[in-house]
């Protein structure tokens, strides 16, 4: 760091950016200032549409051709870097300052070699031919990838996603830049993944003080790993400060607002509701004459409308907001208390698994993605199905549905009768009692179909409504996941994505189905949006009974909304419980590792566990528990040889470990020798 | 097809923007919208009757009178381009919309379907690619004669395999999109989830595909017409014309051909150039 401390790294003077389209410079930033010292940790956070990314692109000038900066300068290292000619500005792009992108996949080249990318790279940076290949192998070193010399040897698609990642954060390292522009860079990536390669990142910044400007819609993660943190909001800063203070107490009501429709800790359906933010984001471009945060904002007075707040010190921070002394105190829009009790775990299953095996291909390559899964499902129950990708959660809720038929043997009951593998053999009332919300509203809802028609067509073959009924029924469940009328002439590219979901959620409740598989309903929506999904889904299954499996990578997630949750290992149901004892322990081993992988919003570090390797393919599953390449406390050699039954820990509460299974066959071991010495006395008489 | 025509209504706007934009799409327009003038007035603007024969003015060249000179026969040769437009701009539409109608059928039953269903078909349209297209048109031609009706059908059913192929790949990438699951879950038929959910979503690759085709189609037609197994005399068909006359270029009397063969290739050039400024359109 042998910089002057006086120079910050990053400096963004008044900047505003526009985009020009329909005719128009629409603003995306509005007069941003901010900077970072070198060596600096800066998160930059906020919904979608709210301008991260531009900055991340201006920084770089790497805007779209439509997109021009209006006002303001950006210095990076001192240079202003709107002035500096063709040049200098590749210089500064090579040696400066490097990104990292989202999707790892998309951002290297398919058809080359990782070596040969990597080499490039160096080539761009001016190192000498010969040194290349050298300095590539000690990057790949640096970024903790084990026997790099293979990896360069190998394809991007024959790397998992995070050694993709690690690739990239290698090829970002290889000019030793003054600046790491992070632009989501974990997002998408499954939690243990996401763990490792944060772990990797603060590693790196420890011992190459670049600074870091890290761009991501996850609180979570910027609070662990910035020092300050900015919080945008339709293109302006809105509160800026030491990441720890700003998420303790934030002072902008659109902090304090964000931070509430996080479900976290112990927070559940049945005992509180998360708060929402009413209304939606300011369309880019619009005319502000006021606060741009006002018409969602519950202290927003006739000042607030009037008057653009400005950027001012209040305490320990900055905060763009007329009243900030108030923001703690900003009521909720949503109430916390649960209206009605919690009707879940009475009765007879309602849906039963037995058994369920799903195997692709056949003989050498059969790829066993579901095996051996059993569950049940009470009356008004969530069951949160928990695990990484290829876990086989999305393949089991399919089978359940008959969207996929499972292999022969498994099981699938109904209210005790027994259902067809596929959904051409099951009854009507069958395929009506289970229904869907799918992951992405985009392709689940048909785009060349109205809201009307796609509601109303449900109501029509799962309701067996017509005419008059239709219409009134369809009126009240728009009514129910709170669509407004006028969105049922829209088609659903007119809509955002949290009012799509309404729709799919409405679709799914228009036959009052008795079950609703939830496929990551809100993975790919903002988290105020999100609070509001999450809320509706508890009220429509406090109201109406249904139960639900609801699949999800978020684990804050799953635990507001569950019940029970069964966690999955490469198709396997590794441990499987209620929802607060999963949470408190004892657990599965990988359970432990998920749990402790996930960043919470106090930034406190958990007790980390970290695995290693990568999750096996299914088509190789590991001999014995599948977990055994992976697992911290491995026993011996009783987990390479014999695959540990789902044993029950505690009652209701079932794991899959040899561990648990000792300690539970403990007891019926003693009684069981003490039967056998038994025997043999009674032999002996 | 009421989904078909909402969907057309709701992007109207944003292609017709980016249409306009299109300098092809432009060009393409105005010279197809020349011939199709043609075909439909072209007989009440043409200086000559192009069936009138004057054989003691036959062979002329370009003139002042006759601008593309004349035939053998001493009919005027620009009234006989002007008006050939016609034949060939019935025949070629008719037998590219049979192709789009059997090819989106075929193409959604493959798609949709597979299994056997697609084997089946897939294995019996390659099998039928396999046979150059010109020896099926001789033979269906002998067997059924010469009329416009028959060019109209075998263009038709031959180019229906060439867009079922297209139509397919485009309902496999639908196939499989979650509204697609959603709509079985509704328990909807198979011809519903075929033709009122997936359809309306390929309609942008069908129309390309139209396009592409009918330049295709309007080339056939010329090129059957040259065989003589298209349009028959005395039509004033370019490929006919060309067909009788080409035998006399090496005799220096080149404007007998030039002009029908100048015909067909800005007809098939304005064809490919709205096709070309449509998927720019569409493909977005």
């Amino acid at each position: 760091m042998g910089r002057s401390m006086t120079e910050p790294a990053l400096c963004l003077n008044h900047l505003s950016v526009a985009y020009r389209s329909g005719g128009r410079d629409r603003a995306v930033l509005r007069d941003i200032s901010l900077k970072i010292a070198p060596g600096e940790a800066y998160g930059l956070v906020g919904e979608s549409g709210c301008g991260k990314s531009t900055v991340a692109l201006t920084v770089v000038r790497y805007l779209p051709r439509n997109g021009k900066v209006t006002g303001g300068s950006v210095a990076l290292d001192g240079a202003d870097v709107m002035r500096l000619g063709p040049e200098a500005l590749r210089d500064l792009r090579a040696k400066k300052v490097s990104m990292v992108y989202q999707d790892p996949g998309r951002a290297l080249n398919p058809s080359l070699k990782v070596g040969r990318q990597l080499v490039e790279v160096f080539e761009a940076v001016g190192v000498p031919p010969a040194e290349r290949e050298p300095r590539a192998l000690e990057t790949l070193k640096k970024v903790r990838i084990t026997d790099p010399g293979s990896v360069m040897q190998r394809y991007p698609h024959q790397l998992s996603g995070g050694m993709q990642q690690r690739v990239l954060i290698a090829m970002a390292l290889a000019s030793d830049p003054a600046m790491l522009i992070l632009d989501e860079p974990t997002t998408g990536l499954d939690a243990t993944v996401q763990a490792d390669v944060l772990d990797l990142i603060t590693d790196l910044r420890r011992e190459l003080g670049a600074s870091i400007l890290f761009i991501s819609h996850n609180l979570a993660v910027v609070a662990q790993m910035c020092d300050r943190v900015g919080v945008l909001y339709a293109g302006m800063l809105v509160e800026e400060g030491r990441t720890r203070e700003i998420l303790a107490s934030p002072r902008h009501p659109y902090t304090v607002a964000l931070l509430r429709c996080l479900p976290r800790g112990a927070q559940q359906k049945d005992v509180g509701r998360l708060d929402t933010i009413p209304g939606f984001l300011p369309t880019p471009g619009a005319l502000m004459s006021g606060c741009p945060f006002a018409e969602r904002c519950a202290l927003a007075d006739d000042r607030c409308r009037t008057e653009v707040p400005e950027l001012r010190e209040s305490g320990d921070r900055l905060v763009r907001c007329h009243y900030p002394e108030r923001a703690a105190d900003v009521p909720r829009s949503t109430p916390a208390d649960v209206a009605v009790p919690k009707p879940a775990g009475v009765g007879a299953p309602v849906l039963r698994a037995s058994n369920l095996s799903k195997t692709y291909g056949q003989g050498g390559g059969a790829i066993r993605v579901v095996a051996d899964v059993s569950l049940s499902l009470l009356p008004g129950e969530t069951l949160g199905l928990v695990g990484e990708s290829g876990s086989g959660k999305t393949t089991l809720a399919r089978m359940l549905l008959g969207l996929v038929p499972p292999d022969p043997g498994g099981l699938i009951e109904l209210d005790g009768k027994a259902l067809a593998a596929s959904l051409d053999r099951r009854r009507d009332e069958e395929v009506k009692a289970m229904q869907i919300i799918f992951q992405n509203p985009d392709s689940a809802l048909n785009r060349s179909h109205t809201v009307g028609h796609i509601i109303g067509r449900a109501l029509r073959r799962l309701g067996g409504l017509r005419g008059a009924d239709l219409d009134s029924r369809l009126d009240t469940l728009v009514a129910a996941v709170r669509l407004a009328p006028r969105y049922l002439a829209l088609r659903p590219r007119q809509l955002s994505g949290g009012l799509k979901q309404r729709v799919a959620i409405a679709r799914s409740f228009a036959g009052d189905p008795r079950v609703v598989v939830c496929d990551e309903p809100t993975s790919a929506l903002d988290v105020s949006v999100q609070a509001a999904i999450l809320n509706l889904l508890a009220e429509l299954q406090a109201a109406r009974a249904v139960s639900y499996i609801f699949i999800s990578h978020d684990l804050g997630v799953v635990r507001y909304l569950s019940d029970r949750i069964a966690v999955l290992y490469l198709g396997r149901i590794i441990e499987i419980g209620p929802s607060e004892r999963l949470f408190e322990g004892p657990n599965h081993p990988y359970t432990e590792a998920l749990l402790s992988a996930v960043p919470n919003i106090e930034g406190a570090q958990n007790a980390r566990i970290r695995l290693s390797g990568e999750i096996p393919s299914a088509a190789n599953p590991p001999r014995g528990c599948v977990f055994q390449n992976r697992c911290p406390r491995k026993l011996g050699a009783i987990c390479e040889t014999s695959d540990p039954p789902l044993a029950e820990a505690e009652p209701g509460h079932l794991i899959s470990c040899h561990i648990y299974e000792q300690q539970f066959l403990g007891a019926a071991e003693i009684q069981g020798q003490r039967r056998r010495t038994h025997d043999r006395k009674a032999e002996g008489v | 097809m009421k989904g078909a025509t909402i969907v057309l209504s709701a992007r109207r706007q944003d292609v017709l923007a980016s249409l306009f934009r299109s300098s092809p799409f432009l060009i393409g327009l105005i010279i197809v919208a020349f011939w199709v003038i043609c075909a439909l007035f072209g007989s009440h603007i043409v200086p000559y009757d192009p069936y009138a024969e004057d054989i003691l003015n036959a062979l002329t060249p370009p003139s002042i009178e006759h601008w593309f000179g004349s035939d053998q026969l001493g009919r005027d040769i620009f009234s006989r381009v002007i008006v050939g437009s016609r034949d060939i701009l019935t025949v070629a539409p008719l037998a590219t919309i049979l192709a789009i109608c059997v090819g989106t059928v075929l193409g959604l039953l493959t798609g949709y379907f597979r299994g056997i269903v697609d084997d089946l078909i897939s294995r019996l349209i390659e099998a039928k690619m396999a046979i150059p297209s010109i020896i099926i048109a001789l033979l269906a031609i002998t067997a059924l004669g010469t009329s416009k009706m028959t060019v109209v059908i075998i263009i038709g059913l031959s180019f229906g395999t060439v867009v079922a192929r297209t139509v397919r790949s485009a309902v496999l990438s639908e196939r499989d999109l979650e509204y697609v699951a959603a709509a079985k879950l509704r328990r909807e038929s198979a011809v519903h989830i075929m033709f009122i959910e997936i359809l309306p979503n390929i309609l942008s690759p069908i129309l390309v595909e139209s396009t592409v085709r009918l330049g295709y189609a309007i080339f056939a037609v010329a090129t059957l017409s040259f065989i003589g197994f298209g349009l028959q005399p005395p039509s004033p068909d370019w490929g006919l014309a060309i067909s009788t006359n080409y035998a006399m270029v090496s005799g220096g009397y080149w404007w007998t051909v030039l002009f029908d063969a100048l015909a067909i290739a800005s007809l098939v050039i304005g064809v490919n150039l709205i096709a070309d400024g449509l998927h720019g359109a569409l493909d977005d």
